[in-house]
């Protein structure tokens, strides 16, 4: 069975159709790409099956069950975490703090636990304080857990966001061009992340513009372009597909 | 701070808040009396504004339940005032649950316009009567005095031990409340809602719960004062009350209980301390705010990091080892 199936997917903005009848699944523990050129529509997937965005049409299934029109906290819970385009790390907060907010949805303390303090409190926040570490071990940011987010280097802000989703125990982890400001031996590292990641049983659906990186980890790619998928499958296929050359690199009339 | 180190500061700080009464005159005190109430206000506001980043100016609203739930339930049924504490919780935060759910999902400068307009439309339902039970104008008089333990709270001393015992308790809880899960989350939802909502965070919910625990904190300062007045009247919740408590968070440091303290010391205290310059004293005043909002802007006191119980760079030692 699929992890993620997108079916038929439609939103509009205006006159603009964003995203147009776009279907695709993601295997569990498979990492998919999904790529195109500026414009073609890949963030507003994201938003959707996030629901920062509510779809006009279609359908997403996620672990056998619809999560349209689901609150975006709810989706969290239920296993999808995300990365952001443009970094939205808690810029004043510290590293660890970061960390915590990704762990927030599998913990249970409300008002009065907080202010009481039980045992049961003081031991989940102990555990999640372990996990934070664990998470930020994993990216390699084990260091400096208590300096503030905005004092971290552009590339290892991104992978401070990697932690930060990881912390929430997702089954599918979704990459807002993870690679965007890295240098060539950060996206080295970044891929053999995203291989560590998947080893631990988590699905992984990117967008990325590094087309290296792409061909390298992405098991299967859907391709996009004005909102409608115009290509889908291994990258060898993609790489010879001429409708994806043509999106890339535009047809030999535009000469 | 070790644990042990903690203790003996927390015990130095209550016996530093129980001396004043011993060496002051009732005047003083009285003074001090305020600013405790203030504190307290500060600190249930401080959880909207500061943790969370709302902007509230109409706290004065939950303040003025919380006091009529006392006068009234007090005047009528005669219920010792203390006992009405959590009644007036209960009310306040039932209020602003009521009145804060429908406007939520309002940012920044709008969700501030609507919470001025909900305090005033409270203090001018007061002023109109309402259901026939405020009293109108002239509010309610004839609040009995507070008993504790059999004993009548009357004169400014013995108000001074309840209101700072009472404020003492909440810088305990709102403290522990701000290292917790609770906390960190409001401070995610100020930092970046977008992204705390996709970490998982339900935003609409920790938002509601802040002005929830606020306002039930104020009522519960309503009903204290209430006690300690023994009459209220509607223009003691005015729009400048909401302006006092939103102005001593943003001067001593919004967020920050520590602050929030100061702040109320500095904007209760000190126009009594220069009373002498009159009317000269809010235009120094007002100059102070202005070079503090230049000059510091996160406050005179910001809130400091918080701290955890984290190995000391856990993966350096292990880099080190490998």
């Amino acid at each position: 069975m699929n992890l993620l199936g997108v079916k038929r997917l439609t939103k509009s903005f205006g006159g603009l159709t964003a995203v147009n009848n776009v279907s695709f699944d993601v295997e569990p523990e498979s990492i998919v790409g999904l790529i195109g050129p500026n414009g073609a529509g890949k963030t507003t997937v994201f938003n959707l099956i996030t629901n920062i965005y509510r779809p006009d049409q279609g359908e997403i299934v996620f672990n056998g069950s619809s999560i349209v029109g689901k609150a975006t906290h709810k989706i969290v819970a239920a296993g999808i975490a995300r990365t952001f385009q443009t970094i939205r790390l808690f810029q004043n907060l510290s590293v660890l703090e970061n960390v915590l907010a990704g762990r927030h949805c599998r913990l249970h303390s409300g008002v009065t636990g907080s202010m009481l303090r039980f045992p049961w409190q003081k031991r989940e926040e102990a555990a999640a304080l372990q996990h934070s570490i664990e998470a930020l071990e994993m990216v390699g940011l084990g260091h400096c857990l208590d300096a503030p987010a905005k004092s971290l280097s552009y590339g290892n802000q991104r992978l401070l966001e990697v932690a930060r989703a990881l912390a929430t125990e997702p089954k599918l982890l979704i990459l807002d061009e993870p690679a965007g400001g890295m240098n060539e031996q950060e996206t080295l590292d970044l891929i053999e992340l995203i291989r560590k990641v998947r080893r631990r049983g988590i699905a992984i659906l990117l967008i990325e513009h590094d087309m290296n990186l792409v061909m390298r980890v992405c098991e299967a790619i859907v391709v996009l372009e004005y909102g409608s998928k115009i290509a889908e499958g291994p990258p060898e296929a993609i790489k010879k597909d001429p409708r994806v050359i043509e999106a890339y690199l535009g047809s030999e009339e535009d000469y | 701070m070790t644990t042990g180190k903690r203790i003996a500061f927390c015990i130095a700080a209550l016996l530093v808040m129980a001396a004043p009464p011993l060496f002051l005159n009732a005047y003083w005190v009285d003074v001090l009396n305020s600013v405790g109430l203030y504190a307290i206000l500060g600190l249930s506001l401080n959880l909207i504004v500061g943790s969370a980043g709302l902007f509230n100016l109409g706290h004065a609203a939950f303040y003025a339940i919380g006091a009529y739930t006392a006068a009234i339930l007090n005047t009528t049924f005669h219920i010792p005032i203390l006992w009405l504490l959590p009644l007036c919780a209960v009310t306040a935060g039932l209020f602003a649950l009521v009145v804060a759910r429908p406007i939520i999902h309002l940012r920044g400068d709008y969700l501030c316009i609507v919470t001025i307009g909900v305090g005033e439309i409270v203090r001018i339902a007061l002023i109109n009567n309402v259901f026939g039970l405020t009293g109108g104008a002239n509010g309610i008089f004839g609040i009995s005095r507070p008993t504790l333990f059999g004993h009548a709270i009357r004169k400014p001393d013995e108000f001074y031990w309840l209101i700072w015992s009472f404020a003492a308790i909440t810088i305990f809880l709102f403290h522990r409340l701000e290292n917790s899960r609770f906390g960190r989350a409001l401070n995610y939802i100020r930092d970046d809602e977008v992204a705390a909502e996709g970490c998982g965070v339900n935003t609409a919910h920790y938002k509601l719960a802040a002005f929830i625990v606020g306002a039930a904190w104020a009522g519960m300062a309503g009903d204290i004062y209430a006690a300690k007045m023994t009459i209220i009247a509607p223009e003691s919740f005015s729009f400048w009350e909401s302006v006092l408590m939103f102005t001593l968070i943003i001067l001593g440091g919004s967020g920050s209980i520590p602050g929030v303290l100061l702040g109320a010391f500095l904007i209760i205290g000190l126009p009594e301390v220069f009373r002498e310059f009159a009317n000269a004293r809010m235009l120094i005043f007002g100059a102070a705010m202005v070079v503090m909002m230049i000059f510091r802007t996160q406050g005179i006191l910001p809130a400091r990091p918080r701290r955890y119980a984290t190995p000391p760079d856990p993966s350096c030692k292990a880099e080190a080892e490998a």
